[in-house]
Parts: C-alpha cells; structure tokens; sequence
C-alpha cells in the first residue's frame, strides 16, 4: 500500500503516468487551474537495492527534477501568474541509506530536484506539498520542503521529522522512550503532526476519514484545501518568508525573527 | 604539486600556516582582507538555541555559526562558518537562521547594487537532532537563499575539514556556485556510520578509513567533478582559490541544472555493479567531458601540504 499512488490517483482527473516507476505523476483540476501532481512510490524492482520503499534516492532525484522542469518549460511563454500549480504529494520514509548512492554523489542528486523545485516556485507557479504519510529526513528535503505552502493530513501515520525515532535517539545517545519523553516538552522534537503544525511550517492540517485509502469526501476537502493554497501560493511571496510571518511561527520561531532582524540591524 | 611532493620545500612547508586546525571563526577572519573582517550577529548578542537547555544540553552564545563581513580581494562579501565543535556541527534553529538571513541579506546588497558575495565554511553533520523539525526546516530556507543570491553573485563552498559536510547541508554544498575542498575535506549525504546502523556493515563498513575517503573525500570529488577545486590544508591556498572562484562569477549554467549531465552519469553505471570509487571519473568523463579543471591553477599557487594527520569519525546525522 502506497499513500502516494493512492491520493495521486485519488486527486488526479485522468490517467497517473510515470517517469520512472518510483516517480509518478498526474493532472489534477483545482478550480480553474490544472496543478501537475508528483509523487515518489515504492519501485521494489528498483536496481538501485537501497530505494525500492519510497526513498528519495539518485533515479528518484533525477526523475523529482525532469518532472518539475517539463512543468516549468511548458509554461515558461505563460504570463507568471498564470503558471501550473505543483502538487508535491508527500511520502517518503528517508533518502537512500546506501553505498551506491554516496559513491554516485546522492547529495548531488538531490540538490538537482531542490534547485528545481525552487526555480518552479520563484518562476511563479503555486508550489504546493501535500503531506499523506511519513516526510523525513533528506527524502522530505527533496520532495516538498520547498513549497510556499505545506498541507498535511492529520493522521497518526502522517510523521514529519529529521529522522526516524530509533536513529534520532542512537545519534542523540538516548533511548527510544527518553526522546518521546522529550518530545512532550520539546515540540521541535516530536512526531506528532499535530505538534509539528504549530511550528509554523504548516498552512492546514486536514481531518480526513481515511488517510490511507480516501473516501470520495476526502478527496473533495483535500482538493478544496489545494485549491485554497494555490490562490495564497499566488497572492503570496515566491520566497519562504512567510514561514516566519504566521501566528504560529511569531511564537514557535521567535529565535528566528531576532536572528533575522540581529542581522539586518547589524548588517548596514 | 604536480611533483608529487617527491621533494620536500622546507622553506614553503614553514611558512604554510594550517586552515583546517581554526577555528571558524578565525577561518572566516583568515579567509577576508587583513582589516576588513566585522562579526555580525555574534556571541555578544546573545541569541542562543531556546530548545537545548531544557534538554540539559549547554547552548553556545553564537549557536555555532559565525557569520562575518568584510572585503574579498577588494570586493564585498560575507563569510558564514559552521562551527564543527560545536554540536558536531549539527544545524538548529538559531544557526540555520544565521545562514538563510545572511544570504537574503547579501542577495538583496545585490538588488541595491552592492555585489557581495558569499562563502560557506561547511563543517557539518546536517540536521542537529535536538532540533529536529526546525533544523530540516531551517535548512530548507538555507537552500531557497542560497538559490537566490546564487543567481546574482558567487556563493563559494568550502569544505577544509576535518569534520566534513554531511546530511541536509550537503545538499546545500551542492546549490553552491562553486565548491572548494582539501583532501582532507568530506562530502556525502549520509556518513559512514549511519548507513552501516541503517543498511550493515555489509553495505558499509564505517571503520573503513580508506573506503570512506576514497567515496566522500576530496580527491575524489573534485575528481568526479562534485567538487570543483582541491587545495592545500594551508590559508594563503584557500584564501586564494576562493578569491579566484568569487572571480570566476556567475556561470551560466550551476552544476545542480545541469540535469542532462546528471542523467547520463547515472545512465552510465550500473548500480547492480558499479565501478570502484577510483575507476569513477573515468567512466564518467567518458559521457561528460570535463571542461579544463580550475583546480590546476589553485593547486600551482599553493605551498605543500603536510601528512593528514586527523581523521575525525564522521557521522552525518539527517
């Protein structure tokens, strides 16, 4: 069962094509736009052994980047505010863990889809992720964490975060039960959706009835909530500097505002 | 160096003073003109990580990144230093914003018509893991500032050792205009020990000195041109590759868009059974053919290094 291939098919209006087999795409009409859907799957007959679950790996960045830059090639006669949206459907459960991977430049790979996203969304299109399942780590940073607006589905298997529970708390030298004792208190910590939306890095938490396997009542609130982001996406800035504006960042992120404004005041 | 240091020049060895042993806060002084270097946002401001200490971890005044301001070979720029002793380097909230702010605030010196440029001092293991969810995040927001100044004025990275640059911010090495390294200097996604704790040891065995060096470090990937410039672990050659790399200015095209390049490198390997890391530039230089390497000329002004002597586990964390 993959989240992403079930919303992607869900969402879409025709057919899902693919790039490749673990990156997989689609048209979806929200309101008067069509958006161009992206989504990584598991590929389990990946030649590359460390990717075949849903990782962003070397084929998946390389694919993540094509899929982007066809959109923005397409549209790039298009006044800028009347570019294709870019739905970034979310569920990756890491990067690819391998040696392959590092001998190839996996880094490499994915600095190529970040740059892609990143020229879509300063080009004007309505960068949009939509979060159905787990977003961590290096695979997150590659595929959606460069969107103008994140939408994620609240849903105990929707996880956001740095990196899986047992890893994180092998790095940081405490056991599993010590770091989700932490996590209560710390919110940056925790694998909680519901705490990760008050950092202030979540434009919509969506209560669905099936996060898994959407009913049709699902599909029309996620593609309403789409439809609602694309016009933000629009009338918003193309950097994401809105991250820090929002109610919940003015609290979660007050660190950060005095670094920027530290800066600024010093910078002359 | 292209003698192979068969024959040791005292005179030069003497006068070599080592780049990877500072600091970075003396990197970022060392690397600016003699006078000209101003901290900006630093440990006297006082802007630490709110989320350690209630973790009983100590924070740092300066949150491990310094960021300093000053003149290049005469031309503006700020340099943005992770600090590797400091929670291995590891990126938080405090410290990711101190880079993303710098590089919007040089981007729009650019727009006002100051043309600063920027150099990245990265020693780091990505995502610091006790700010999990605002370190991915903040390094996200490096990676669109990075993207805008890139396009208006060199961002140079440099990774000297002996750390390296791992995790998330390695995706940030690879946004750079241009990256310089040692042979001491390390560039991956995922260190060695986490891919041996994720994968085994089969995969990956992180006690393998010569095989990590061999993948992630600087020869090598300024061999397979993922890096652009192999120097010395010596100040004057750094500070003057880097010179020559601001001098070079925007290229017309960055690595990270050079997807067609990125397509028939991996088309040529299969990864059932891929070429060993020394056979690589090899097999890639077969379908895309290097341009004249920059390396030669920073490598001839440079003074002879000593023998690595450091080899710092790396850990690559997120």
């Amino acid at each position: 069962m993959s989240r992403g291939r079930n919303w992607t098919r869900a969402l879409a209006d025709g057919d899902v094509s693919d790039v490749v087999p673990s990156v997989i795409t689609a048209d979806a009409t929200l309101g008067g736009d069509v958006a161009r859907l992206i989504a990584v799957v598991p590929d389990p007959r990946s030649p590359y052994h460390r990717a075949r679950r849903g990782e962003v790996g070397l084929r998946e960045g390389l694919a993540l980047a094509e899929a982007v830059t066809e959109v923005v090639t397409g549209d790039a006669h298009l006044p800028d505010d009347r570019r294709r949206p870019i739905v970034a459907v979310v569920d990756v459960p890491s990067q690819a863990y391998g040696r392959v991977e590092e001998v190839l430049g996996i880094h490499h790979a994915l600095a190529v889809a970040v740059d892609a996203y990143a020229r879509a969304r300063t080009a004007g299109h309505p960068l949009i992720t939509l979060i159905v399942g787990t977003a961590l780590s290096g695979g997150f940073l590659a595929h959606g964490a460069q969107a103008g607006q994140i939408l994620a589905l609240d849903d105990p298997g929707v996880v956001v975060h740095a990196m899986h529970r047992k890893a994180a708390a092998r790095v940081t030298r405490r056991t599993v039960d010590e770091l989700d004792e932490l996590a209560r208190r710390i919110p940056p910590l925790s694998y909680d959706v519901t705490d990760w939306a008050k950092l202030g890095l979540c434009d919509g938490l969506l209560d669905v009835e099936n996060a898994g396997d959407p009913t049709g009542g699902d599909v029309g609130k996620v593609r309403d909530a789409l439809t609602a982001a694309v016009e933000r996406a629009r009338r918003g800035p193309r950097d994401l500097s809105n991250r820090l504006t929002s109610p919940a960042a003015r609290r979660t992120r007050a660190a950060s505002r005095r670094v920027h404004e530290a800066l600024a005041a010093q910078w002359r | 160096m292209t003698s192979q240091d068969t024959r040791t020049d005292w005179s030069a060895l003497l006068a070599r003073t080592g780049f990877i042993e500072l600091g970075a806060r003396a990197r970022a002084v060392a690397l600016l003109d003699t006078g000209t270097a101003r901290e900006l946002c630093g440990p006297f401001d006082r802007i630490e990580s709110p989320w350690l200490e209630p973790q009983g971890v100590v924070p740092e005044a300066d949150d491990g990144v310094v960021v300093v301001k000053g003149r290049l070979g005469g031309r503006p720029a700020v340099v943005i230093g992770v600090e590797q002793a400091f929670q291995g380097g590891g990126i938080g909230e405090v410290s990711g914003a101190k880079i993303a702010a710098t590089l919007s605030l040089a981007a729009a010196d650019n727009r006002a018509g100051t043309p600063t440029a920027a150099i990245l001092l990265l020693e780091t293991g990505g995502v610091r893991l006790q700010e999990a969810n605002l370190g991915l995040a903040t390094i996200a927001e490096v990676c669109s500032a990075l993207l805008e100044l890139r396009a208006l004025q060199p961002v140079v990275g440099v990774i000297a050792g002996a750390l390296g640059c791992f995790g998330g911010m390695s995706i940030a090495a690879g946004l750079c205009t241009s990256l310089i390294m040692t042979r001491e200097g390390r560039l991956g996604l995922d260190g060695p020990e986490v891919i041996e704790s994720e994968a085994g040891v089969a995969e990956f065995d992180a006690s393998d000195h010569t095989l990590i060096w061999s993948i992630d470090g600087g020869t090598q990937r300024t061999g397979t041109a993922l890096a652009d410039v192999l120097v010395l672990d010596d100040v004057t050659a750094v500070r003057t590759a880097v010179i020559d790399a601001v001098g070079r200015g925007v290229p017309g095209e960055h690595r990270s868009q050079r997807i067609g390049e990125l397509r028939a490198r991996l088309q040529a390997v299969d990864p059932a059974d891929p070429p060993e890391p020394a056979d690589l530039a090899a097999v890639w230089a077969k379908v895309v053919p290097r341009k004249a390497a920059p390396q030669k000329a920073a490598q001839q002004k440079a003074v002879p290094r000593k023998p690595a002597s450091r080899k710092a586990a790396p850990r690559g964390d997120g």
